[in-house]
């Protein structure tokens, strides 16, 4: 059973009515879960920010993360070299963080891509309903039917070696989940009393999808999109991993680890260990923000519904 | 004048609310609809305001009947007749003020700035200045309930139907609103369909004119 905390009226009505949300939404999160919120929300938002101000500044204001240097190759970390070097003698720090701001990138212009494409669809789909919508759902569904590395390599092959065709292949094959979720919120919208009231004086679909629906969607359009970030940080490493992604010289973490594999069969197990590490301290920070920013927002549109 | 034809609606397949109804509303008159909980007086106002198609019989405006319902009829038909439902809050959109919300219909026509019509509007149904900047969480039930009807009176329909539009408010936002609208009825000519379980209240507004179901 959830135990529910006894508020005094000055300790604020804000978040009493947010844990009484919660209770029924059925999520078990009494105070302590509150605090154990924010404490996980500021570790995701503080280790996320060092993360990427080191990744704008670090290889900026260091020597170039491509200096190859024979002299200095699988050194073991160290004061010099708090990474290490790789197999060609690149510190591995610096290599790294440059890796990560081009996976950052890539991972946040195409989960924009995703994230504006699966609006627009589940938002069509949504209100228009009829023939529209059963056909954009089956092409949902075959995007979804076709694992989404295998659809990626496909786009890939096609324009292989460009910065773009990466973004395009993560972009084009994730959209889907965010259509579904646009689409559900949109169903549950467009019947609504004041959607009625517009189109009874006179207002059209445009009209209605522009003022009403899609300022409506905007929290949870963009919650599934953040949850989309991680996601798409691992498969441009898996794509450039498997040698199709991004083009060699460009640092990126998918790109690092592939380097670094004959560098492990040699002992040099940090070639993978730093990259790796900085890969899903990203990733855990940024579905850490986006879970706290889903438990604030799901019960708030279900307090909303129950008008 | 305002008929339903032969109506025959419903939600469920197999289950119709309005069976072969006919109701006439006629033009510059009050006519009142009383009736239990659950008859289906809200299933017909949603079909004469042409937002729910009837399974077969037609609605007629002025006349002429009218297919389909929704975003199928043209703007000029559906801004023809307007609505005022029972509840104000799910009524407006929780995200807009209340001078966007009473201005809708006319800025989705395409007039850009129609606050001279607002401000006439925000008069006739007694709300002010101060007022139409306010959030709807930020008002009450009665404040609400007069920028609903503010807004369905705003582009100037033939006929207004009003479901339960008194069943949440106290008894003086009721006269000033019944007030409104025979105001509406008698100088522009404005048919109405008054929707009530309260008959008392029906007889005072619609004189003997009352359809009992």
């Amino acid at each position: 059973m959830v135990e529910l905390d006894s508020h005094d009226t000055t300790a604020g009505e804000h978040r009493s009515w947010r844990s009484a949300a919660r209770v029924r939404a059925g999520t078990a999160r009494g105070t302590g879960g509150a605090a154990r919120a924010r404490l996980r929300l500021g570790a995701a938002v503080s280790v996320l920010a060092l993360l990427v101000l080191a990744a704008l500044l670090v290889p900026t204001l260091s020597s170039a993360p491509g200096t190859v240097d024979y002299q200095a190759v699988r050194l073991s970390p160290g004061p010099e070299h708090p990474f290490g070097t790789d197999t060609s003698g690149r510190d591995l720090f610096v290599r790294s963080l440059a890796g990560l701001r081009v996976s950052l990138l890539v991972a946040v212009v195409s989960t924009a891509v995703s994230a504006l494409l699966g609006t627009a669809v589940g938002a069509v789909s949504g209100s228009l309903g009829g023939w529209a919508d059963r056909l954009l759902m089956r092409v949902v569904d075959a995007v979804n039917a076709v694992p989404h590395l295998l659809l990626g390599i496909v786009i890939v092959a096609l324009y292989q070696g460009t910065v773009l065709a990466v973004v395009l292949s993560i972009g084009l094959t994730h959209w889907a989940t965010v259509a579904r979720v646009v689409r559900s919120e949109v169903l549950g919208l467009r019947n609504r009393p004041y959607v009625d009231a517009a189109v009874s004086s006179g207002a059209g679909r445009w009209w209605v999808l522009r003022k009403h629906l899609l300022p409506a969607i905007v929290p949870q359009a963009a919650l599934s999109a953040v949850l989309l970030v991680p996601h798409a940080v691992f498969h441009e490493t898996a794509l450039s991993f498997l040698g199709l992604g991004l083009p060699p010289h460009l640092a990126s973490i998918g790109n690092i680890l592939s380097d670094g594999r004959e560098g492990v069969l040699l002992g040099a197990w940090w070639i993978v260990a730093f990259p790796a590490a900085l890969l899903v301290a990203t990733t855990l920070s940024v579905s850490g923000i986006a879970a706290v920013w889903r438990d604030r927002v799901v019960p708030t549109r279900r307090s909303e519904l129950a008008l | 004048m305002l008929r339903a034809r032969e109506v025959v609606a419903g939600y469920d397949r197999g289950r119709a609310v309005l069976d072969r109804v006919d109701v006439v509303v006629p033009p510059g008159a009050v006519r009142g609809l009383a009736g239990p909980s659950g008859c289906g007086k809200s299933t017909l106002a949603r079909v004469l305001a042409l937002l729910q198609r009837p399974w077969s019989g037609t609605v007629e405006l002025d006349g002429r009947p009218v297919r389909g319902a929704r975003y199928s009829v043209p703007a000029e038909l559906r801004t023809a007749v307007g609505i005022v439902f029972q509840q104000p809050r799910p009524a407006v959109d929780p995200r807009m003020t209340l001078r966007q919300v009473v201005s809708e219909p006319l800025r989705a026509r395409g007039i850009r700035r129609p606050w001279r019509r607002v401000g006439e509007l925000a008069e006739l149904t007694g709300l002010n200045d101060e007022l139409l900047d306010r959030m709807p969480h930020e008002v009450s039930d009665g404040q609400l309930q007069r920028a609903c009807l503010a807004r369905a009176v705003a582009p100037r329909p033939r006929y207004l139907i009003c479901d339960e539009m008194t069943g949440m408010l106290d008894a003086s936002t009721t006269a000033a609103l019944v007030r409104v609208v025979g105001e509406l009825v008698n100088e522009e000519g404005t048919g109405v369909l008054a929707i009530s379980h309260d008959e008392p209240l029906l007889l005072a507004w619609a004189g003997d004119d009352v359809i009992r179901w």
